[in-house]
Order: C-alpha cells, then structure tokens, then sequence
C-alpha cells in the first residue's frame, strides 16, 4: 500500500453564547455570579470610555501614539476574567482593558503613553508583562514563563495576547511548538479583529480559521465570537482550568473587529468601507452584554458617569505629573550602572544645568581639549 | 591549578554553577543527548537531567525567546546557540527583548541570561559560518560582551557571565576548543566582567587582540622581539563594559597602538578601540594607530582564500614596524 490517508484529528470548534440581537444559548451560559457580571461589564465600559478619551488626549498632543481597543473590549476581558492574581499576563500593545482589569493604574497608563518611563513599570506583586513591540516576539517570553512555571512546581497559568497579523510571524508558530512539545500552563488568546493596519486576513492566510493553526502543533484550538464576552470567558475559563490542571495548552481564536484606527496615526478610510465597520458596530460587544444585564435587572443607573469621573480624576493626576526626567534614561539599562554610564550621566546633569540657566550665565563649560581627557566617556 | 582544554574550562564552569545554583539551567539545540555541537555541556544532562538540559525545537528565536521569559522570572538560562552565526535568527530577541525588558519595565525585569557558543573565523567553515559576530551585539545598550581567549578565562569569565544580573553574549571559538592551558580547581575562582588583561609585557608598541589574533600578536611578539621591538598585547577580553583604562594606560607608556580584529574591520572593535585611544591619550601617541583587520570580504572556503582574508601574523608584523617607523629585517 504505497499510498493511503492518514486521519489526523481535525476539527475546530466554535463558540458562540449570546449573539448580536442578545438572543442567549441558556445551555451554554457559564455561571457568573450577578456580581461578577457586573465586575465585568464595569471593565468592559472602563475600556471603551477610557479609550474614547485617550483618543482625545492624543488628538490634543497630551499622549502619544497609542492603539485603540474599541470593539476588542469582549475579547480582551472575557479572557483575562478567567485568570487569577497570581497567573502571568503578556500584553502586545493593543490591551489597554485587560491591562487596566490586571491593576495597572489609569494614570499609569496615561503616563507610559506620554513617555514616561515609570508608565511601563508594573507594581512588584503585579504579574504582567510590558507591552511590546515587535510583533509575536512575546509569544517565547510567555512560553518562557510557562516553562519556569514547570520548572519551579509554580500553580501558575500563562495568557498571552496577539493579534491575527502575528500569527504569521515564525515567534508566534515557534512559541505554540515549544508549548506544545514541553505541554507546559499556557493559554495563547488571538484577537483576530480581520486587520493588521491595511492587510485584511484574506491576505494574512489562506488557513479557514486561525484557530486551526493550534492542531499543526498537536494543541486543542477554539474558534469564539470575540464580541460575546459570555463565550470568551466560557472558552477561556476552561482552557485555563485545563493548563492549571497539567492538561496542557490551548489557542483561542476570538473574532472580533477593530472599529477604531489601527492607531492614532492610522486613517483606516484609505483600506476598509464604512459599511464594513458599520456592519460590525452592529455586533458592538458592549451593547449586547447591556442588552443582557438589563434582562437580568443588573445593569446599574449611573455607571457611565461614575466610570467617566474616575477617568476624569485619573487624567488631573496625569496631568499633575511632572515632566519626565532626562537623567532617568540612565537609570535601567544595566542592573549595575557602569562607569561610563555614570560620566554620560553626569556630562548631561551638567549641560541640564547650564542649558537652564539664563543668557547671561555661565557659558557652558567646554570638554578639555582633545587628547586630554581624564576619562572616555566610553571609559569602563 | 589543572591543565585543561579550553572546553573543559568551560564544561567546568557549567557544571559547577549548575551545582551551586538550580536556578541555572541550559537550554540549545543538541545540548543533551548529543553534549552539544561542539561537546560543551559533555555530561550535563547525566548529572542534571532533562529539565535542566534541555534539548530544543531548531528555532534560535524560539528558544532564545523562551530564555528572556524564564530569566525575567528569575531562573537563570544559559542558551547555547550551536554557533553564532545562527545568532542572527534570534537577533530580534536579543536587542529588542533581553537588551531592553530591564528598561522598559522601569527596573521590574532583569534578564540574567547567557547567550554562548562559538564564533569568529574557524577552519574551512566559509561565509555564512565563520564570521565575526560580536559586532552585531557590542554596539547594543543594555548587553554585555564577552570574548574569552584562555582555559583560563573561558572559566573564570563564564563563571561570572552566569552569575552576572545582565544579558551576557559570550562567543567562543571553534579554534580554541582544543587550547590548553591552566585553569584554577576553586570553585569560587571568576574573572569579573569589565576587565583586560596584558598578556605580554612590553615598552615600544601596545598591541590590543582578543581570541585567536592574541595568539597571533603573541607570535608575532617573538618575532619582533628579535629585531629589537619590544611589544605589549593587551587583551580586553571583554568588549562591552571594556577597560580602556587598561588599553589607554599601556598606549600612555609605550606611545604606539596596533589594535587587530579578526573581522571584516569596517566599524569594527579596532574602530572603537582607536577612537577611544584617540580621545583620551592623542598627545601621547608617537604615530598613527593601525588596524590590522580581515578583508572586507565575506570568508571565502578554500582554505588558501580564508589564509589570505585573515589577519596573518606577517600583517601584524608590518603594522608593528610601520608605527615604530622601523625598517624591518
Ligand atoms: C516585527 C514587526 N513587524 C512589523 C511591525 C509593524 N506593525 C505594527 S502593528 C502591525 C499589525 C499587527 O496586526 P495584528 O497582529 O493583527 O494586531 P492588531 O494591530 O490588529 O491588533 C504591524 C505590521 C511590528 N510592530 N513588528
Ligand atoms: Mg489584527
């Protein structure tokens, strides 16, 4: 029998619990507490209203560049829900709900996209990553996590954030292949919101769903509608309870979209119609989960104002910052600082100063003559 | 004292700071069952086991990346790339990821990894194997470079490599695996990072190199000896932090500097090495510095070519006379 057809497992699930119209699957609704629910749809709105006016503060020179989240909301949170305080969050750079859920404090995060250094500094007992850059190169970092984890005998689950575009970068299949060979506690949730900047997902891949992609790696992978934030959570609570019981990892796919820029400095009218995002605005994650709190008598009066004031407050915080410090630029860059660091220091210390000073001051003191410094600021 | 090879030297210094610390453990393609490409971690996994000499999927990023992750939560990898050439696939998390994490968390996560293998120009092995590869990392804040010429501070350097709280790049040499040499027993012994040594002492000419061109420069030493040029080599091995007090006090005393590179010179070390010298001791200096570099090539196989590209101890020769403004025999 020189040919024949081997039968890998192949199938993808996909999940789908309260749809568009807030129609609800009661046999598929996890049990949240009412409380719970609310917790969760505060953090939903948090995200939204804060990205609204962070949108705001960037169009007014306030922040920098930043990347909105606004639709992402379900797919960010039903997720992060499911972790505990002690499990590891690794963002990439479009998680600004789920990084606010984690303990990042709203000011802090106005100031990182300011350019404040301390913006990007978690709190000791926090267990997130910074966000990052380059795109999947986080994904390893989170394996590596994992893997200590193992090593250690740490209870500890992993859930590392993506988005569709970086699910062809080789950091992004690498990272599921270690993961799946080494079976260590980690959960990898792509936000498939069908764009990386221009490039819609039909340009990204030719694979049916991304979810899929998992299965390549002998890992179970779960399609969800990113928008239903009851099926993420759903999804998500059991791949963690899965990774925490030794079971191994699981890649969830949520389908969602993003409505807003790509960033602060993107125009995406160049690429996509408006009948697109209007199609989707109609599957608005938030709108749909109201929908379903207000059938259970559990949608707060109010909570809208309440959660603008304590943006509100959060921003004169921000604002009341002071300016960031040139000097800090010196302070992280090698645990120990080395000498030469320390001359580049206090060389910038001293022109800091005379640069401040008024016109009639001092004239900046000039470096010794060439070929006679005491020290290279090179010096080590 | 011991005499041992070179990769002895540094299977020793493995093996005991796996001893003294569970947190270190090593991770690469081939390190376990096979003991590594070059046979580096011989033993490794007999003594240590699978969860901490761990053989991995071919994904130099991957693998690299995995490491950044278990380092910023204290573990302590040493990920050995089968040789830095290979590096480049990893490139990304090395500068953007290890050299950074520590920055931009605002001091929240160190990233105590060593990165290791062999690297520079070998036997034979031709352009996409036999590079200098330091050049791609020294230029980067945040790392720490390290090239080892001796049994000796092959050991006492990784040693401190390992226990250092920074990403360390440490490259080896393909050549100098089989080198012996003394290397202390204690356990305790380490080189700390940041400083250079002077591997021949010496008052007409101070000639800095590093790897397999310090022992070329040694050579070339004996040979100028004869004519009557007495030669200092400094050898910084480390890169970055690097003792240029130790390069500029010899440059202070002997008034002449040749700096000599392996590789394909352009932006080079002896770039840097001269422009430090430059800044900080000009008024001293008897004659321009040369740079004796490898051609701007990429290293051909043909064993004649490779000679030919290589920095030759003839070349270092010549330098040396034409700053003394020596005639040569
Ligand atoms: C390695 C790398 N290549 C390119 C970029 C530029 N870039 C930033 S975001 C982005 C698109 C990412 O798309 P996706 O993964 O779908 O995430 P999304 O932005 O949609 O959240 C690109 C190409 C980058 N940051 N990193
Ligand atoms: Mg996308």
């Amino acid at each position: 029998m020189p040919r024949k057809v081997l039968e890998p497992r192949f199938s993808v699930e996909y999940l789908s619990i309260l749809d568009s119209d807030g129609n609800l699957d009661a046999a598929l609704e996890p049990e949240i507490s009412p409380e719970q629910l609310q917790t969760l749809y505060r953090a939903m709105l948090l995200g939204r209203r804060l990205d609204e006016r962070m949108v705001r503060l960037q169009r007014q020179g306030r922040v920098g560049t930043f990347a909105p989240i606004k639709g992402q909301e379900a797919s960010q949170m039903g997720s992060v829900f499911s972790l505990r305080r002690t499990d590891w969050m690794v963002p990439s750079f479009r998680e600004t709900a789920a990084m606010l859920w984690r303990g990042w404090p709203i000011e802090k995060l106005l100031l990182f996209f300011a350019g404040h250094l301390e913006g990007g500094q978690p709190a000791p007992d926090q267990r997130d990553l910074p966000i990052t850059i380059p795109v999947a190169t986080q994904l390893p970092h989170a394996v590596g996590l994992a893997y200590a984890a193992q090593y250690r005998g740490d209870d500890v689950v992993v859930m590392a954030f993506f988005g569709d575009g970086a699910t062809s970068e080789g950091d992004f299949h690498e990272a599921l292949n270690f993961a799946g060979v080494w079976h260590v506690p980690i959960v990898f949730v792509c936000q498939n919101n069908q764009w990386a900047i221009s490039v819609p997902i039909k340009k990204q891949t030719h694979s049916r769903t991304l979810a899929q992609k998992a299965l390549a790696y002998g890992l179970p992978g779960i399609q969800v509608d990113g928008n239903d934030v009851l099926a993420v959570y759903a999804a998500s609570r059991d791949a963690v309870e899965q990774a925490r019981a030794g079971d191994g990892p699981t890649l969830i796919e949520c389908v969602t979209y993003r409505l807003g820029v790509h960033t602060t400095a993107d125009d995406p009218t160049k690429y996509r119609s408006e009948e697109e995002v209007q199609e989707w605005e109609r599957k608005d994650p938030l709108t749909r989960f109201a929908a379903y709190l207000q059938k259970k008598n559990l949608l707060p009066e109010g909570l809208e104002q309440e959660v603008d004031a304590e943006i509100a407050a959060a921003v004169t915080r921000f604002e009341a910052a002071a300016a960031a410090d040139p000097l800090r630029m010196f302070d992280h860059v090698y645990a120990e600082p080395p000498p030469h660091l320390v001359a580049q220091r206090e060389e910038m210390r001293e022109r800091l100063r005379s640069d401040n000073a008024p016109p009639e001051g001092e004239p900046h003191p000039s470096p010794p003559m060439r070929g006679q410094r005491s020290t290279s600021r090179w010096r080590n | 004292m011991a005499v041992m090879t070179y990769r002895e030297a540094l299977n020793v210094a493995l093996r005991e700071e796996m001893r003294r610390d569970p947190r270190v453990f090593v991770i690469g393609e081939e390190v376990g069952l096979y003991e590594g490409a070059y046979k580096v971690t011989q033993g490794l996994l007999k003594e240590f086991g699978p969860q901490r000499v761990v053989d991995t999927p071919i994904a130099e990023s991957g693998f690299t990346g995995v490491g950044i992750g278990a380092a910023m939560v204290g573990l302590r990898p040493v990920v050995e790339m089968m040789t830095f050439n290979f590096a480049m696939l990893a490139l990304d998390q090395i500068v953007n990821s290890a050299a950074k994490m520590y920055y931009m968390s605002g001091g929240q996560y160190n990233i105590p990894i060593v990165i290791r293998g062999p690297g520079g120009p070998a036997h034979q092995l031709a352009a996409q194997h036999s590079q200098s590869m330091e050049v791609y990392f020294y230029h980067v804040p945040g790392l720490k470079v390290v090239r080892p010429s001796t049994p000796m501070d092959a050991k006492g350097l990784l040693k401190s490599a390992i226990r250092d709280d920074n990403p360390v790049i440490f490259i080896e040499s393909e050549t100098l695996y089989a080198v012996k040499g003394e290397v202390p027993d204690d356990p305790e012994f380490i080189i700390p990072l940041g400083q250079a040594v002077v591997r021949r002492e010496g008052t007409d000419v101070t000639v800095i190199a590093y790897m397999g061109m310090m022992y070329r420069a040694l050579e070339a030493a004996e040979e100028l000896a004869k004519e009557g040029i007495s030669v200092e080599i400094v050898d910084p091995r480390t890169l970055r932090p690097m003792d240029t007090e130790t390069i500029i006090g010899s440059v202070r005393k002997t008034h002449r500097a040749v700096v000599v590179e392996a590789g394909a010179g352009f932006a080079g070390m002896g770039s840097e090495i001269s422009a430090s010298i430059t800044e900080c001791a000009f008024d001293d200096l008897d004659a321009p510095i040369e740079r004796v570099t490898g051609e701007n090539a990429p290293m051909p196989y043909a064993r004649n070519l490779e000679r030919a590209k290589t920095p030759s101890k003839e070349k270092i020769v010549d330098a040396v006379r034409r700053v003394c403004h020596a005639q040569g025999s």
